[in-house]
C-alpha cells in the first residue's frame, strides 16, 4: 500500500487547488507535470527504518523499554502521528481479530524477537484489540517454544500456537504457480494480518523478508522452493485470503542474517538494531534486500546477484500480473528514524 | 507420484475419525477389490508380531481419542520414523548437503527440507523421516497398480509414506503425497509386519504405491528385503525421476516396476509435473539393463499430451529404446487437483493412441481406467486370441501357460505363476 492511503481529505483538496493554480497560469502542460509530480508523489511507498544503538543497552539482549519506544517511532513516523497509539486505531479496529504471523523458523538468535511481538501486543491492546483476539503464530509451536515463545491456547491471554494445533484448511486454494491448503489460523482465527518477518539471506530465494514469509501459511513450502522461489512467492501473496488480511509488516531486523540463511549462524549475523516497517510488503522486501546487498558488500561477499540467487521474485511480485506492490527505488520513500 | 488412485486410505481416514465419510463421499465407494486394512487389523497383526511392535501402539490407540475440541493433528514421535538417508553427499560449507536420491539434488542447508518434503537435514546428517511411517495401506488386485504381466489375479498388500519429489498438477493422490509427514496421520510399520501382514492377508505381493516410492526409498529397500526373507515379492509403482544408483540399488530389490511416464515432452514435464522428462527415459532403459520386469503407463490429458506426434515418438522411443514387449497402458486422467478445468479423456482419444502405439508394432498395448474395454485384455502378438480377460481390475480368464501362449506357443513375457 502507498502513502497515498495517508493522505487525508485536506491534503487532498490543497493538492487540488494547486493543481487548478497551475493549470489556470501555464496550460495544459503545466497540468500535466503537476499532474505527473503530484502522481509521483502520492503513489510513493513508505518505508520506515527506525534504528536505536542503545536496543541492548550494554548487554546482548534487547530492552522491553527501547523496543516500544523503538516501535512507537516506527509507527508514528511511517503514518505521520504524534500519538503512538493513534498510530494503531488507524490499523486496527476494537473488534477485529489479529494475526501476527512471526518466523520462528530460526532457531534461537534469528527468529521474530520476543520484546517486539510483546511491544505490538501491548500497542494492539491499547488501541481497543482484546488480548484473546490477538493470535501470536507460525507453523509450528514447538519451534515458537524452542525459540521461547510460550504456546498459549485460551484463556483472556494474547494466544500463542502453531499450525499444528489446528492444522491446515482440508481445500486448496490457487493462484498461478501455487495450489495450497492455508493455515486455519489464518483464514478462522485472524482478520487482520501483521507480517513480522525477520531480516534474512536466504540460499534459495535470495533474501526472506515479508513476502516470503507468507511461506509459513501453507502446508506445502517445499514445493515451491526452485527457480529462487520465483513466481511461487508472488502467486502466494497474491492469495485473498492473505491479501486481504494484510495491513502491515514490521520486519525484525534487530538481529539480521547477511549469508547462510534461513537458519542462524552467528558468523554470517550482524546485530543492525532496526526495525523495517510499511504497508508495501514490496517496497519493504526491496529496501531489506538492499540492507543486505550493502553489508555483504561490506564483508566482502558477492552480490546475490553474484552468487546467482538475486531476489527476482521482488520485481515479480510488482509486475504487472501481481502488483502486491513497487520495487521501483524512485517509487519508494525511505524515511530513517 | 502414482496414477494408483489410494480410494480409501484406511490407516488415514479411520484415525482421522470425521474424515472418512467425506472422504468416501468424494472419491466414491470403494472397489470391493481393495480392501482397506483398518487401524484394528493393522494393530492386531502388530501385536500377533509380538517383538515388531510394542506397548506404544496401545498408548498411541488410546490417545486417538483424547484429542482436545481445539487441537488439530496428533503429534507424532517423529524419532521413530527417522533414519539416515542413503543417498546424499555431505558439503563442506555450513553443514549442508546434497541430496542425490533425485535428479533434483537438492541442496539442504541445516534444519531444512528437500523438495520432497519427507526428508530433513540434522547438522549436516540427512535423514528420512518416512522409514516405516505409512499413512495408507490397503489389499488391492495387481492389476490396479497396473501390472497386468505380472501374476494375475493376485493380491498386493500396497502401501504408502507421505510425500513426492514433483508435484503433478492432476495428482489423485495429493493429500498423501503433496504434504509433509507430520501432516497426514500414520502408523508405525516396520518391514518385518509389512512382511508379516502381506503373508497374513494372502498377498503373494508388497506394492509400494499411491505417493512416490522414491521418496521412501530406504524403506522400500528395507521391506523388500524383509518380504524376500518371508517369500513375499515386491513392486514398486514410481515416477522413476530418479538418480541411477539409487534407481539400481533401490529398485534392484524390485520384483518388478511401474512407471509413470507422464508425457513426451520436456515442456510437460516442466509445467505439469515439475520434473523433467529425460532422467525418466534415463530410469526406463536402466531398468531395461536390469532386466527388470517394466510396464509403462501413460496417463493421457486432453489438449496437453494427447496429440499424435507425441503418441507417435513415445511408442517410437520404447520400440527403440525398450523393446516391443514393454506394455503401455494409456489411462483415462479425471480431473483432480489443480487440472480440474479438463475434462476426462475421450475414450476415442485412447483408442487413437492404442492405434498408433500397436501400427509402430509395440506388442502390448492397454487402455487403462475404462472398465469394459476390451483393450483391456491381453491377446498374443502372433495369432491374436485372447489370453488373459480382464473385468475391471479383476482377471477372469487366465490362459497363459509356462510363459506361452497355449494356442501358437508364442511366449508372453512377463512375470508369471510358478
Amino acid at each position: 500500500m502507498s502513502a497515498m492511503c495517508s493522505t487525508n481529505r485536506r491534503d487532498f483538496l490543497k493538492k487540488c487547488l494547486t493543481g487548478a493554480a497551475v493549470l489556470s497560469a501555464n496550460g495544459r502542460m503545466g497540468l500535466l507535470a503537476a499532474a505527473e509530480q503530484q502522481e509521483a508523489a502520492l503513489a510513493k511507498s513508505r518505508v520506515v527504518i527506525a534504528r536505536d544503538a542503545m536496543l541492548r543497552g550494554v548487554g546482548t539482549t534487547v530492552d522491553s523499554r527501547r523496543m516500544l519506544s523503538l516501535l512507537d517511532s516506527a509507527m508514528q513516523a511511517l503514518f505521520d502521528h504524534d500519538n503512538p497509539t493513534e498510530t494503531w486505531k488507524k490499523l486496527v479496529r476494537p473488534g477485529e481479530t489479529v494475526g501476527l504471523k512471526v518466523n520462528a523458523l530460526g532457531g534461537r538468535g534469528l527468529s521474530s524477537n520476543l520484546q517486539l511481538v510483546e511491544a505490538i501486543c501491548e500497542r494492539l491492546q491499547e488501541a481497543g484489540i482484546k488480548a484473546s483476539d490477538i493470535v501470536v503464530w507460525d507453523r509450528d509451536s514447538d519451534e515458537m517454544e524452542h525459540v521461547g515463545f510460550h504456546v498459549s491456547t485460551g484463556g483472556n491471554r494474547v494466544q500463542c500456537f502453531g499450525t499444528d494445533r489446528v492444522d491446515y484448511e482440508q481445500e486448496l486454494v490457487t493462484h498461478g504457480s501455487v495450489g495450497s491448503r492455508l493455515s486455519k489460523i489464518l483464514t478462522q482465527r485472524c482478520n487482520v494480518l501483521i507480517n513480522v518477518p525477520v531480516l534474512k539471506d536466504h540460499d534459495s530465494a535470495g533474501v526472506t523478508i515479508a513476502l516470503k514469509n507468507m511461506y509459513g501459511v501453507i502446508h506445502n513450502p517445499n514445493k515451491y522452493h526452485p527457480n529462487g522461489c520465483n513466481p511461487y512467492i508472488a502467486d502466494l501473496n497474491m492469495l485473498p485470503e492473505i491479501r486481504t488480511r494484510m495491513r502491515l509488516t514490521i520486519c525484525d531486523a534487530t538481529t539480521a542474517c547477511f549469508e547462510g540463511g534461513p537458519g542462524y549462524k552467528p558468523e554470517y549475523s550482524w546485530k543492525n538494531n532496526a526495525l523495517i516497517v510499511s504497508q508495501d510488503p514490496v517496497a519493504l522486501d526491496y529496501t531489506g534486500w538492499q540492507i543486505i546487498e550493502r553489508k555483504r558488500a561490506e564483508k566482502g561477499l558477492k552480490t546475490l546477484e553474484g552468487d546467482k540467487r538475486a531476489p527476482n521474485y521482488i520485481a515479480t511480485a510488482a509486475d504487472a500480473q501481481h502488483r502486491l506492490g513497487t520495487n521501483d527505488p524512485k517509487r519508494i520513500a525511505v524515511v530513517d528514524v | 507420484m502414482s496414477r494408483e488412485h489410494n480410494a480409501q486410505a484406511g490407516v488415514k481416514v479411520l484415525a482421522d475419525g470425521a474424515a472418512e465419510d467425506a472422504s468416501l463421499a468424494v472419491r466414491g465407494a470403494p472397489s470391493p477389490l481393495s480392501r482397506p486394512i483398518d487401524r484394528r487389523s493393522f494393530l492386531q497383526c502388530a501385536l500377533a508380531s509380538g517383538a515388531a511392535l510394542g506397548v506404544c501402539e496401545f498408548a498411541q490407540l488410546a490417545v486417538l481419542g483424547a484429542i482436545p475440541a481445539w487441537a488439530g493433528p496428533q503429534k507424532q514421535d517423529d524419532s521413530r520414523f527417522t533414519v539416515e538417508a542413503k543417498f546424499y553427499q555431505k558439503l563442506p560449507n555450513n553443514k549442508k548437503i546434497k541430496c542425490k536420491l533425485c535428479p533434483r539434488e537438492c541442496t539442504v542447508g541445516d534444519r531444512e527440507r528437500g523438495y520432497c518434503g519427507v526428508r530433513e537435514n540434522h547438522g549436516g546428517t540427512y535423514y528420512t523421516l518416512v522409514h516405516s511411517r505409512v499413512c495408507a495401506a490397503h489389499i488391492d488386485p495387481v492389476e490396479k497398480k497396473p501390472l497386468f504381466h505380472y501374476l494375475p489375479g493376485t493380491l498386493a498388500f500396497s502401501l504408502a509414506t507421505a510425500g513426492c519429489n514433483v508435484n503433478c498438477k492432476f495428482c489423485q493422490n495429493w493429500d498423501i503425497s503433496q504434504v509433509r509427514p507430520e501432516q497426514v496421520p500414520a502408523e508405525y510399520a516396520p518391514p518385518k509386519l509389512v512382511a508379516e501382514l502381506a503373508k497374513q492377508h494372502d498377498c503373494p505381493t508388497i506394492a509400494y504405491t499411491y505417493s512416490e516410492p522414491v521418496v521412501f526409498s530406504e524403506y522400500l529397500m528395507d521391506a523388500a528385503d524383509a518380504g524376500h526373507e518371508a517369500g513375499i515379492r515386491s513392486v514398486v509403482v514410481s515416477n522413476g525421476y530418479m538418480q541411477e544408483e539409487a534407481l539400481k540399488t533401490a529398485y534392484g530389490k524390485m520384483d518388478a516396476v511401474k512407471i509413470d511416464l507422464k508425457a513426451f515432452t520436456e515442456s510437460y514435464y516442466k509445467d505439469v509435473v515439475v520434473g523433467e522428462l529425460k532422467p525418466v527415459l534415463d530410469s526406463l532403459v536402466t531398468l531395461r539393463k536390469m532386466n527388470k520386469w517394466t510396464e509403462i503407463v501413460y496417463l493421457v490429458v486432453p489438449t496437453l499430451n494427447d496429440s499424435d506426434t507425441e503418441f507417435r515418438g513415445l511408442a517410437r522411443w520404447v520400440k527403440t529404446n525398450l523393446g516391443v514387449d514393454v506394455p503401455i497402458h494409456f489411462t483415462q486422467f479425471h480431473p483432480e487437483y489443480l487440472l480440474k478445468n479438463l475434462p476426462i479423456t475421450p475414450v476415442p482419444t485412447l483408442e487413437r493412441a492404442k492405434a498408433i502405439a500397436d501400427a509402430e508394432g509395440l506388442h502390448y498395448v492397454y487402455i487403462g481406467n475404462v472398465p469394459g474395454h476390451p483393450a483391456q485384455n491381453t491377446y498374443c502378438p502372433k495369432c491374436q486370441r485372447m489370453l488373459v480377460e480382464r473385468v475391471g481390475f479383476t482377471a477372469s480368464r487366465m490362459l497363459i501357460r509356462k510363459g506361452s501362449c497355449p494356442f501358437c506357443g508364442q511366449p508372453i513375457p512377463g512375470v508369471w505363476h510358478a
